[in-house]
């Protein structure tokens, strides 16, 4: 059985009100750090940790919140970024909804640690009972002093609120979230400056992961030479995964990272095996814009070594063979799945949620989207698949966030590893006609196929 | 942007009012615009879960901003609905998780009992159906939204209870009840 930092008490009935998350143990952090640490000391201590932002970019946290600007003479903030909008990903829904006061007591440390006074946690407006649920909570610890003026008379003053947006998948990019709580449309700004200058209202700001935030109460209790000592290699602590798709048991996942795929994948502690114990076809281990992965490397990378649950051993042959860990959004894809069908359905996603900003995002998005579709209705040219990686190699790097990006990683993926299943899509459009929208021939008859009949 | 004619009674009850002022205390007194989409959210739900011009313009006013400032905002966020929809707004996520899991077949078997198609709304003004991206419950799927909650593990038997329920008026939009697993 895996260690459980965030999700310990999970199972713990009423542990989503206050009193019995207090009678747990909750909100020490607070008072540790409150009564016995200097701000300084709270973030040296993240930093020890080696926590990596969970949201997807994997950056150091400690790092991030020692570039914050304490010196500029403005009030600084902390907001925690809580949109979680990546397809596949809805591991932080899970942790706010059902121990929202780990959150509430990250927030207050991390505060306290950034010598914020006024914080934000800002949802995504979907998970609306969420809000609710956050909301009541944040009441509660004003109700038990945990919030407020003089917090346990140390004389540290903080203000939490909860924000939500209105669907919006750009705004978990951290500066079009700063564009949104200023109420505006989330259009991503230029870095640099970076938030930790100019953020919120043109002030010092921090923004983190729900993940990420709910570690640090466990970080101060424990140490952060405890935490790193849990994980593998820089990829230190737990990490919450989010499965979903073809598997046995899809739900959210505390691991310790470092844990291998195989064991993740078929253990009956975690995803129990394949649904209806089909073959395996494709993995997106990542959230839906990391690379997919085709079944031969998923469980071990291309020299042959097993791919682990990690940061770096998920993106271990760069973008050729490899992937990326990202937000833990973890999507099983078993043999009968059309990956052409899928990466449209992706590119759709991208080009509905593009702010419009830039031209190569804002344009290409719709045009990856336009062909994919064209070729998977069977309606494709051969020229097609050089039109898509063309398409998707002018938008890479030429947006102003990572959205551009995101975008055109999954079309990459798909041709790199599956530009057979385009082929047979192009060549073979009556195969295609009268199939179920998702439902695919088995890529080996595929290949042969298209072998067979090569142009 | 889509301009709406259709005319609309404006009600900001004391109810409303007060929310809107306690959302307006999160923020710095000369920071008011931040509480724009928060608040859009209240009188969203406080008038039949659509926003028109004047319902935009008295945001405005209310928070002290430009009228366009709410508009760009508006035609922003997919939230936020320029035109009268149903009473009961059935969002299927459609994207990958769910579709491999059967949302495209659930929403078109919806819309066929319906009558509709996706993005319309049956005569009756009770129900909309439309095809939105992911909603984080990926591993619940195939789900939808309605109202402030989600529906999960979908089945066709499920669709059918559920429009039962709105039928016979068991369905509050925001209440916690609802919430299914």
């Amino acid at each position: 059985m895996g260690r459980k930092i965030l999700l310990e008490h999970a199972n713990v009935p009423g542990i989503k009100t206050y009193e019995v998350y207090r009678k747990m143990g909750g909100y020490a952090s607070v008072e540790k750090a409150l009564k016995g640490m200097t701000p300084d000391e709270v973030v040296e201590e993240v930093k020890t940790s080696g926590l990596r932002g969970r949201g997807g970019a994997g950056f150091p946290t400690g790092l991030k919140w020692s570039f914050l600007d304490k010196k500029s003479g403005n009030p600084s903030h902390l907001v925690c970024n809580a949109d979680e909008s990546e397809p596949g990903t809805f591991k932080d829904r899970y942790l706010m909804e059902y121990i929202p006061h780990l959150l509430i007591e990250g927030m207050i440390t991390s505060s306290y640690a950034l010598d914020a006074h006024l914080s934000y946690i800002y949802i995504r407006g979907e998970y609306m009972w969420v809000y609710r649920i956050l909301e009541n909570a944040i009441k509660e610890a004003y109700a038990a002093g945990w919030l407020g003026k003089n917090i346990l008379g140390t004389g540290y003053d903080l203000d939490l609120h909860v924000h939500c947006g209105a669907g919006a998948y750009i705004c978990g990019e951290e500066t079009a979230l700063i564009e949104s709580l200023e109420g505006k449309r989330g259009n991503p700004r230029i870095k640099p400056p970076f938030p930790a200058v100019k953020g919120l209202w043109q002030e010092p700001t921090v923004v983190n992961n729900v993940e990420s935030i709910a570690a640090v109460p466990w970080i101060i209790n424990n140490s952060g030479e405890e935490y790193a000592k849990i994980g593998i290699g820089r990829s230190t602590g737990t990490k919450l995964i989010s499965a979903s798709g073809h598997i046995k048991n899809p739900g959210v996942y505390e691991i310790e990272l470092g844990l291998s795929v195989d064991e993740f994948m078929n253990s009956d502690e975690y995803l129990g095996g394949m649904m209806d114990d089909r073959p395996l076809k494709a993995l997106v281990p990542g959230g839906s814009s990391v690379p997919i992965l085709p079944a031969h490397l998923i469980y071990k990378n291309a020299e042959g070594a097993d791919r682990l649950m990690s940061y770096e051993s998920l993106s271990e042959g760069g973008f050729e063979s490899g992937s990326m860990l990202g937000s833990g959004g973890f999507i099983v894809y078993n043999d009968t799945s059309c990956i052409v069908r899928n990466t449209w359905n992706f590119s759709r996603f991208y080009h509905h949620e593009s702010c419009g900003q830039c031209s190569p995002c804002r344009e290409g998005t719709g045009w990856l989207e336009g062909v994919l579709h064209r070729i998977e209705t069977g309606k494709g040219r051969e020229e097609d698949i050089d039109l898509l990686w063309d398409i998707q190699s002018k938008i890479e790097g030429n947006t102003i966030c990572p959205l551009g990006d995101a975008a055109a990683w999954p079309v990459a993926a798909a041709i790199r590893h599956f530009r057979e299943e385009f082929e047979y899509h192009i060549r073979f459009p009556e195969r295609i006609k009268n199939r179920d929208h998702f439902v695919a021939e088995p890529f080996e008859k595929v290949r042969h196929l298209v072998a067979k009949q090569t142009v | 942007m889509q301009i709406t004619h259709i005319k609309q009674e404006i009600n900001f009850t004391d109810a409303l009012m007060a929310r809107i002022n306690e959302l307006l205390s999160h923020y710095p007194a000369d920071k008011k615009k931040s509480a724009l989409l928060p608040v859009l959210h209240e009188v969203q739900d406080a008038h039949d879960n659509w926003l028109s011009i004047a319902l935009q313009d008295k945001v405005a006013e209310i928070l002290e901003i430009k009228p366009v400032e709410v508009y760009e905002v508006v035609t922003f966020y997919t939230m936020y609905n320029q035109k009268p929809i149903g009473k009961y707004m059935f969002e299927f996520c459609r994207t990958s998780c769910c579709a491999i899991r059967g949302a495209e077949d659930l929403m078109e078997y919806t819309c066929e009992k319906l009558g509709i198609k996706e993005g319309e709304t049956t005569p009756d003004g009770m129900f909309t159906v439309v095809g939105v991206e992911c909603l984080g419950a990926c591993g619940y799927a195939p789900m939808l939204q309605i109202g402030d909650y989600y529906r999960e593990h979908l089945t066709k038997e499920k669709m059918d209870e559920l429009i039962e329920e709105c039928k016979a008026g068991k369905i509050d939009l925001h209440n916690q009840d609802h919430y299914t697993e």
